[in-house]
């Protein structure tokens, strides 16, 4: 047996799919994404390559065609919304359904149905629902006495990004609360019926018992909440057009896309694209860190 | 767990406490529900209706042929070219990326995982370690240098530009998923079989892999829910019509078919109803394996 698992190459065998596959498109990428930033190239020919050290991440602050730093205080706001607004929000549902209330398996499977809705056909559908012609937002901006914007909720600087954040806020809410709802779940029940015999409501025994209990999913739900803003895409490209009323609600991700795939500057696309890596990892440790801290 | 769920059931009084709480269950539920109520009825909607006087209602004639419309777009319409060969073709190309890539991902994260719990060697702890590094690496730090490297490959435009990328960024979460399965599988067996003139290959194939069912059900649901929704690699490594994945072919209906919208919101019900369908009668699993997904254990 020992002979037979401690074989080399066996080991070697085993491993190398994945190895291949994880190191040539994840782990070589971010070398050479991190290399190419620091070049200025023409198109995408490498062999044009001009070094210029740190001068596209200068360029991207300072003079760029997009403002890095609107795009990155959008990217925060959106992690510290989604942190503050959507997570609580999860929560609240998670410890709602999850403390056994009538038909909460159903509630628990509609509230995920729009995690499985490719962000695509949610960008579309809410493009449609602001749209100042007929979209339905029209009315409830009626009903509630505000006027509508002009250009409609997605083309108006004021709104916009209010707008476009909105939908990309709501689809997640599900996963953050099945999450959550799974670490309530796993609570064992004799923890809850002590504290309930003893006297604790229900309110204090989600706060004093589950809330410890599901800390390291919060912690999960919070890295995947902060990268996931700082990454986020799909939605927000699908609803904004090229226009400078659009570059208001620009994240990092919709820059580094302009600037390769619009004006062919791979180095500044690359540079975007190093910042992003760096950003995420920095704040997965950050959180991390914060959660330790608290455990002791 | 079910047992204790009644027990609290009647501790809990109704009262106006309870009530708020329904009632904001309730509103949040048909706040998620809508979007898919709303897509619907559009979708079997004249433009009159929809621009118009039935904004949010149930359509007042049911227009099917809303979809034969979608279904006969096809690729010899010059107008539509985006469109070549209808919403049809998208479907098959989304459908093969991600079967494929469903594929992949367990033949490696499974041998992998045979590796780190099972063959005996050091640094299979550190090894570990790395592959869970896929879990918080963004998908961004790959563009550049696919577009690259796939270009000089002349890859671009082929199923191979989605399925390699998709299969790696999912590898991380077939490891995970499958460790935690495989640890359970108990050694006695692998130390049977080898008495039995196994090799480790044979162990693997024979004893494991037919063991790790649970496992394989959970990544290939994950994987596939992923590649079917993924769209920054799909819109941007693809931009043969031919080879175009379901969220970019809905996409590109977006602006170029205003003219009729029902039959645009026809396309994206088509698009969108299969996964429902599926989320219907397998909920609880699909639901277990987002959950496994991200949590460990």
């Amino acid at each position: 047996m020992k002979k037979l698992y401690g074989n080399k190459l066996t080991i070697f065998l085993f491993l190398l799919p994945a190895l291949v596959l994880f190191i040539s498109i994840l782990i070589a990428p971010i070398f050479m994404s991190g290399y190419v930033s620091l070049f200025k190239l023409q198109g995408m020919n490498l062999s044009t390559r001009e070094f210029v050290g740190f001068d596209n991440y200068r360029k991207l602050f300072n003079g760029g065609t997009y403002d890095i730093k609107v795009a990155l205080k959008n990217a925060f706001l959106l992690a510290g919304l989604s942190v503050f607004i959507q997570l609580p929000l999860s929560l609240a549902l998670a410890l709602a359904l999850g403390s056994g209330r009538k038909g909460e398996r159903w509630f628990l499977s509609i509230n995920f149905m729009p995690v499985l809705i490719s962000a695509v056909i949610i960008g579309m559908l809410w493009s449609k629902l602001c749209n100042p012609s007929y979209g339905v937002m029209n009315y409830i901006l009626d009903l509630l006495h505000i006027e509508r914007p002009a250009g409609g909720l997605l083309a108006n600087k004021n709104t916009i990004l209010g707008a476009v954040f909105t939908p990309v806020l709501w689809q997640y809410v599900g996963y953050h609360m099945l999450l959550m709802y799974a670490g309530v779940k796993s609570v064992p029940p004799e923890y809850r019926e002590a504290a309930m015999i003893d006297g604790a409501s229900e309110a204090q025994v989600n706060r004093h018992i589950v809330l410890p209990f599901i800390k390291p999913i919060i912690k999960i739900s919070v890295i995947f909440a902060v990268t996931g803003s700082l990454k986020s895409y799909d939605l927000i490209a699908v609803m904004i057009g090229d226009t400078g009323v659009y570059e208001k609600a620009y994240v990092p991700s919709i820059s580094m896309q302009r600037y390769l795939f619009k004006f062919n500057q791979f180095g500044l696309g690359s540079a975007v694209a190093t910042m992003l890596i760096v950003l995420c990892f920095i704040f997965a440790l950050i959180i991390g860190f914060v959660f330790r801290e608290k455990e002791d | 767990m079910a047992k204790s769920e009644s027990s609290f059931r009647s501790v809990r009084k109704f009262g106006p406490k309870e009530l708020a709480i329904y009632i904001g269950l309730v509103l949040w539920a048909v706040i998620n529900l809508f979007p898919v109520y709303w897509l619907f009825t559009f979708s079997l909607k004249s433009n009159d209706e929809i621009l118009g006087d039935n904004i949010a209602g149930l359509p007042r004639t049911w227009l099917w042929s809303n979809y034969s419309t979608v279904l006969a777009l096809g690729g010899k319409d010059s107008e539509l070219g985006f469109f070549n060969g209808g919403i049809i073709p998208g479907f098959v190309n989304s459908a093969f990326i991600a079967v494929v890539t469903v594929g992949l991902v367990l033949i490696a994260s499974m041998m992998a995982t045979f590796a780190l719990t099972r063959l005996l060697w050091k640094g299979k702890k550190r090894m570990n370690s790395f592959f869970m590094l896929g879990l918080t690496i963004p998908v961004h730090v790959a563009i550049v240098p696919l577009f690259i490297i796939l270009g000089n490959l002349h890859l671009k435009s082929t199923y191979i530009a989605l399925i390699v990328p998709y299969a790696a960024f999912s590898l991380a979460m077939g490891i995970l998923v499958c460790t935690g399965f495989m640890q359970d599988i108990p050694k006695e067996l692998d130390e049977a079989a080898c008495i039995d003139g196994c090799g480790a290959w044979g162990i693997f194939f024979r004893v494991i892999v037919p063991l790790m069912k649970p496992a394989v059900a959970t990544v290939a649901i994950y994987t596939l829910l992923q590649c079917w929704n993924e769209f920054m690699f799909a819109s941007i490594f693809i931009s043969d019509a031919r080879h175009k994945t379901i969220p970019v072919v809905a996409q590109a209906l977006n602006g170029a078919h205003d003219r009729d919208y029902g039959a645009t919101g026809a396309a994206l019900v088509l698009a969108t109803f299969p996964v429902l369908i599926f989320y219907i009668f397998f909920s609880k699993k699909i639901q277990d394996s987002f959950i496994a997904g991200a949590v460990k254990g």
